[in-house]
């Protein structure tokens, strides 16, 4: 806090609340006064100086106005305001000139009214802006009060203090009387929003005013609706026509609903169970008579009295107002009972509230287990066993966290066992890796099927482990192998080649010298590559791929030397296409030489040639060749082929070479309408004749059609 | 605009509306005008959530795509990157903010969301590179599951396959079960699972945990599934590899449907104003949405094409009667009820029209003779005729060097059909598709036989045709004009995982454990316990959901579901779409 609290100390300090948070403000021993807004946020500023004074004032306070914090002072009879650049008198209207020194100031909880008390036992209250006065007394006690705070309660219009001698308490405000007790013991009083809390040795008390509703059923002779639906209840125990009477009257004032909510609302301002009870009850007596009063604010009381009666409880020692209960929360209540380390009862509050669980018993639980693998001296085992055992599946349970707790606390073990229970392997992993284990770590990821996880541990591994241990921990995991080779197939190929020869994966070797052959720029290089790959081929027993692999370079080396040679790029061709590229350029010799080296089948051969020849447009070769033997693919294919190229006259010519099966097609083809229909004449089939009729145009081929019906005509009749 | 994905049995635009919300959330935590730099992959998953005009309500000005570089210039308070967790990516994203600090005046704010999981990993990365202090919000946005269509949900994952057989990374299936937990906490929990296969296991087993990690909120949501049903892939691979016949299925295998969306070639759809001699032909295909909103669309595309003609031309002599009538309306109240139905009938005839040209540029492919041998032959396979030995037309295709994936989608077919193909004929196949393909292809090939799709046949016995027989997956009566059975949408072959649908609902899986028992992976049931009050008393309404695709569609046809039962399945599996080359 800087070298002023340092060298000059602190003589006091006060805890205030603004809406920025929770703020100290700090008297030195230099009567310098410092403040923070926010303890969260420590910025602390240094008040101006107070022109003066030489020694402590005898009271200040903390005073938050309009988002700005101030404090007052008081100087014998003066009193200061400083905020954050000046520092000015003020006088407090309606203030009694003859009052005297101050002695002692309040402020309310919500920091709206101020209180003052002087050396002539005058006190003053007022608003905190100290623009109006609300009301003066005087208790004629001279001296100093031990503690004076004040006493309201929300909504209310009284306004009160509490002064606290030695052993004496005096309730002073807008009346020329007040109220005394006599304290038996030294107490402490604390303020809260709705009253006060008198501490003593041996003693809790609360000091409050009677909120409306419990004075209109309890004041004596009370005519209020509730107090009547109380006495009719009452009534109706003791089975007396009276209740009748009580509920009639109620009824014809048409405040039924008023005098149930009134019973209601005071069950939940009394501590004694006994007397809720009785509350409730006659509340839910005169719910029976009336059409539809909403039940929410009834469960609500029941179950609210309910949690604050067991936090009251002497054990657990908590003693609540429902007021206070209502502004705190029950999630910050949880907090409290969770900070106390009373997990049980945080439990069956959320458990009898039913709060969700996530927010609710799941938090508890986590926080339990939290705490639990702090302590030290149980087993890991035992603490694991202890906490699955508790939390089991429980939904919204983060095994994760607690893991990371234990981790925190050098329990690592304990960390990696409660992970097990961890489902979520997204959270495992990373924790995991953290701690250093990977293997852990890569089976986890394995486990959840999140390939993204496994990648993440498997390039974590490779930079933690050295290659051969990398490499044998990836052996164990074919998921995270066949992951690793994908990554390296993109990134680093040649790693690819060791993995396979860690595997003796030779047919895989033997792939990779394949593909890695298109990348070499040289022919030599490309061989080279393909040799491997022959040698690999033939580890892996596959002699299909070493035999084509070896064809292959044979081809290779042959087209080189046919580009060198015919100077055309002949590199890279299939087989077939070099055949057909030499054919239509004229080496038949050659396209022979290759078709008996590699063995090309003979009809595929045929067709190849044919094909060529009639790009090439060698009709004369392709005759010549046609007659050379018999034709292993039939002349059907010369048929077609010819009128692929538009050459019917060369068409022609093989068409009454075809084999009978086909000759009607080949006719066809070739355009002789004439001789197709003779040969499905020829052949008696109905099929076929149709097909030629349906080619027929009635202007052209009348006669061929004629024919046609003929046959056909006779055909049906056998 | 929602209509179509509240018309099924299960409202899915809350499933939407939540994707929107938290969308919106997102964007208004970055406060003032944004620009969104896109992973390009993601734009067509979040244009069924969310349109545009979306966007710019919450102040989106401009959309980047994402690319290495210098980011383009914009005037805006933030920068927010939509990407997938990956590597790759963050590796772009660190060099676009390295490259925007240096001096520039106004500043600009960077975030990043991560769809659909954010990713330890990747937020690593970037701090390794040092610019993760950069990103103001780093959030996650959890695209799972894509309200599609009315029936129908998608994650939209194209490589799942591949990632979970050919790399055994399983990311996709730990965000279906994030999907799965998301679609219960707001359609309620279902109380029974059902699955079959490794992948299926591995998901259902991950809602279980899933729902120990958070068991503080007992779903209190009366459940609108009562089943749900987890397949993997691998158990049904013949589905996927046959041709569809369906018309949606047609226009998907020929043109590709993404993201709901086809893009067509646009000769068809010239307008028809011929005045200017053909000059203004559009060169842009023609881009269409297709989703049940369509009142024909709905009607016609789980029809087998066969039967779509039909329809399309009473379709047209209705329109035309409609528009006729206004010949007929003499009043005025009756002119005025015409023009108020005009709207309506405009939308109709354009509709009729867009789908009369795809039906005519489909028909230009399924009328040639080579659609015809291709499906001969694959009907051949799946009715268990030859599938032992070299087939003539897929040597023949590949002799003339047809597209390499009509190559692998016969042979795989082939494989799956014989349960594995014998030594010879594979290595026969694959020296073929080597010589005439490139040697390449030997890593593809290698692919698909780690995935499963090509195998060798071992223990020699061939258990296809107990399954097809069992589960009846071969019917020779089949009707395409009104089915009533589900193998009109191959014309012959009723995908399997529809009949394991169809069977579970109706007797119970018990009837076919032996089958179950060849198929790939483990079978198996979870009940998940409802909160008291939530248990149905009894089964009352009639509900199939399943996600239509590969022509799976008719289940969702009121035929079926009176056929098979009143309970309601939600079916979930992925289906793979271009697949076939996993490489």
């Amino acid at each position: 806090m800087g070298n002023e609290v340092l060298q000059n100390h602190v003589l006091e300090a006060k805890v205030f609340h603004t809406e920025y948070g929770t703020g100290v403000a700090i008297l030195t021993g230099a009567h310098r006064f410092s403040l923070t807004t926010n303890i969260d946020d420590l910025k602390l500023r240094r008040m101006p100086e107070v022109p003066g004074l030489q020694k402590p004032p005898s009271c200040w306070a903390v005073l938050t106005q309009d988002r700005v914090t101030i404090v007052l002072l008081a100087v014998g009879q003066d009193l200061y305001l400083l905020d954050n650049t000046s520092c000015s008198v003020v006088t407090p209207p309606g203030m009694s000139p003859s009052a005297g020194a101050y002695l002692q100031m309040a402020v309310s909880f919500n920091y709206r009214c101020l209180a003052l008390f002087t050396d002539t036992g005058y006190i003053w209250m007022g608003l905190a802006t100290l623009k109006d006065k609300l009301c003066e007394f005087n208790s004629a006690i001279r001296s100093a009060p031990k503690q004076m705070v004040w006493c309201t309660r929300p909504r209310s219009r009284q306004r009160a203090v509490v002064l606290a001698w030695d052993r004496q308490l005096m309730v002073a405000g807008n009346s020329t009387e007040c109220i005394r007790f006599v304290l038996d013991e030294d107490s402490y009083l604390v303020p809260e929003p709705d009253g006060v809390r008198i501490l003593s040795r041996t003693s809790h008390e609360f000091l409050h005013e009677i909120p409306e509703a419990s004075q209109e059923i309890f004041k004596i002779a009370s005519m209020a609706p509730g107090a009547l639906l109380l006495e009719a209840q009452k009534e109706y125990e003791k089975e007396s026509q009276k209740a009748d009477e009580y509920l009639r009257e109620i009824k014809d004032q048409k405040l039924l609903p008023e005098a149930v909510s009134q019973c209601i609302e005071a069950a939940g301002y009394e501590h004694e169970p006994e007397t809720q009870k009785s509350l409730l009850r006659a509340a839910s007596f005169g719910k029976c008579f009336i059409d539809k009063f909403p039940p929410e604010s009834f469960v609500r009381m029941c179950q609210d009295l309910r949690v604050l009666n067991s936090i009251r409880d002497y054990q657990i020692g908590i003693p609540l107002t429902f007021t206070q209960y209502k502004r705190l929360t029950v999630e910050v209540l949880l907090d409290r009972l969770v900070l106390r380390r009373l997990y049980p009862l945080a439990i069956r509050i959320c458990e009898y509230l039913r709060l969700p669980e996530i927010q609710g018993v799941s938090r508890i639980l986590a926080h339990w287990a939290c705490y639990k693998v702090q302590q030290k001296d149980k087993s890991d085992e035992e603490v694991a066993y202890a906490i699955n055992q508790k939390l089991g599946d429980t939904p919204g349970i983060s095994y994760s966290e607690i893991a990371a707790r234990a981790y925190d606390c050098g329990r690592t073990e304990l960390a990696i066992k409660l992970l097990e229970y961890e489902p979520r392997s997204g959270e495992q992993v990373p924790l995991l890796l953290k701690m250093k284990r990977s293997k852990l770590a890569l089976s986890k990821a394995i486990e959840s099927g999140d390939t993204d996880l496994v990648y993440t541990v498997v390039l974590h591994l490779k930079n933690e482990l050295n290659r051969g241990t990398f490499f044998m921990t990836l052996q164990n995991q074919p998921v995270a192998l066949s992951l690793y080779r994908q990554f390296c197939k993109h990134q680093e190929r040649e790693t690819l080649k060791d993995l396979y020869n860690q595997d003796d994966n030779h047919q895989e070797l033997g792939n990779f010298h394949v593909h890695s052959s298109y990348s070499e720029k040289r022919i030599e290089g490309r061989v080279g590559a393909l040799q491997n790959a022959v040698d690999e081929y033939y580890k892996a027993k596959n002699e299909f791929a070493a035999k084509a692999t070896e064809d292959q370079i044979k081809l290779l080396r042959l087209q080189r030397h046919l580009q060198e040679d015919f100077d055309k790029p002949y590199l890279d061709l299939s087989l077939h296409n070099t055949v057909s590229t030499l054919i239509q350029d004229g080496h038949h010799k050659k396209a022979e030489q290759l078709y008996r080296e590699f063995k090309i089948p003979d009809k595929r051969y045929w067709w190849l040639k044919i094909s060529a020849l009639a790009t090439r447009g060698d009709w004369e070769e392709m005759e010549k060749f046609s007659k050379s033997k018999k034709s292993p693919i039939g002349y059907l294919p010369f048929v077609e082929i010819a009128v692929k190229h538009h050459n019917r006259y060369e068409a022609k010519k093989y068409a009454p070479r075809v084999t009978p099966e086909q000759r009607v097609k080949a006719f066809i083809l070739v355009g002789d309408l004439e001789q197709a229909a003779d040969a499905a004449i020829e052949h008696k089939n109905e099929t076929e004749m149709n097909l030629v009729l349906s080619k027929c145009s009635a202007t052209t081929d009348g006669a061929v059609v004629e024919k046609l019906n003929r046959a056909r005509a006779q055909l049906l009749k056998k | 605009m929602a209509a179509h994905l509240s018309s099924g049995r299960v409202n899915l635009t809350a499933l939407r509306e939540a994707g929107r919300r938290e969308l919106r959330e997102f964007l208004d935590k970055c406060a003032g005008s944004k620009a969104i730099v896109w992973d390009e992959y993601l734009t067509g998953p979040f244009g069924l959530i969310a349109q545009y005009s979306l966007l710019k309500e919450h102040e989106v000005e401009k959309m980047f795509t994402l690319k290495p570089g210098r980011l383009p210039q914009a005037d805006v308070r933030n920068i927010i990157f939509f990407v997938r967790p990956r590597l790759e990516l963050m590796d772009i994203i660190t060099d676009n903010v390295r490259r925007e600090d240096r001096g520039r005046s106004p500043q600009r704010d960077f975030h990043i969301l991560f769809v659909p999981r954010r990713s330890l990993l990747c937020e690593q990365w970037l701090k390794e590179q040092g610019v993760l202090g950069s990103f103001i919000h780093r959030e996650q946005y959890s695209l799972d599951l894509i309200p599609f269509d009315g029936d129908l949900l998608s994650m939209e994952s194209e490589s799942a396959f591949k990632e979970c057989y050919l790399e055994s990374d399983q990311t996709s299936l730990y965000h279906a079960a994030k999907g799965l937990m998301t679609l219960q906490a707001l359609y309620g929990t279902i109380p029974q699972i059902f699955g079959k296969g490794e992948c299926a296991r591995h998901v259902a087993n991950m809602m279980i945990r899933m729902k120990r990690e958070f068991p503080g909120s007992q779903n209190s949501i009366f459940p609108v599934f009562d089943t749900l049903l987890l397949l993997d892939r691998n158990v049904d691979l013949l589905t996927p590899l046959a041709t569809q016949l369906t018309y949606e299925g047609l226009i998907d295998e020929i043109y590709g449907i993404q993201n709901t969306y086809v893009k067509l070639p646009p000769e068809k759809f010239a307008p028809k104003k011929q005045g200017e001699g053909g000059k203004d032909l559009p060169t842009e295909p023609k881009k269409l949405q297709l989703n049940s909103a369509e009142e024909l669309y709905a009607e016609i595309r789980d029809k087998n094409f066969n039967a779509v003609g039909s329809v399309l031309s009473k379709k047209a002599k209705i329109i035309s009667a409609a528009f006729e009538e206004r010949h007929h309306a003499k009043t005025v109240g009756e002119i005025k009820q015409f023009v108020s139905q005009l709207p309506h009938m405009q939308a109709a005839r354009s509709s009729l029209a867009n789908h009369t040209s795809i039906a005519e540029l489909i028909k230009d492919i399924t009328t040639s003779e080579d659609f015809f041998d291709n499906l001969t032959v694959e009907q051949e396979f799946m009715s268990g005729i030859d599938t032992d030995k070299v087939n003539n037309y897929i040597e023949d295709c590949i002799a003339q060097k047809h597209s390499l994936i009509k190559i692998l989608r016969l042979v795989c077919l082939q494989s799956v059909c014989n349960n594995g193909l014998k030594q010879k004929v594979l290595d026969h196949y694959k020296r073929e598709i080597l010589q005439t393909y490139g040697y390449e292809h030997i890593l593809t090939l290698n692919n698909l036989e780690k995935a499963g799709l090509l195998k060798l046949q071992t223990g020699g016995r061939n258990n296809y045709p107990t399954i097809r027989k069992t589960l009846r997956l071969w019917m020779d009566d089949v009707n395409e004009q009104n089915p009533n059975d589900i193998s009109y949408v191959y014309s012959g072959y009723a995908p399997l995982s529809v009949r394991l649908a169809q069977l579970l609902a109706r007797p119970g899986w018990r009837s076919i454990e032996e089958v179950l028992k060849m198929l790939p992976g483990p079978h198996f049931e979870e009940r998940q316990q409802l909160p008291t009050g939530l248990q149905k008393k009894q089964p009352e309404i009639i509900q199939r959901n399943f996600p239509r695709s590969r022509g799976l569609g008719l289940l969702s046809q009121r035929t079926q579901a009176a056929a098979s039962g009143s309970r309601s399945v939600l079916c979930y599996g992925w289906w793979l779409g271009r697949q076939s080359r996993p490489c």
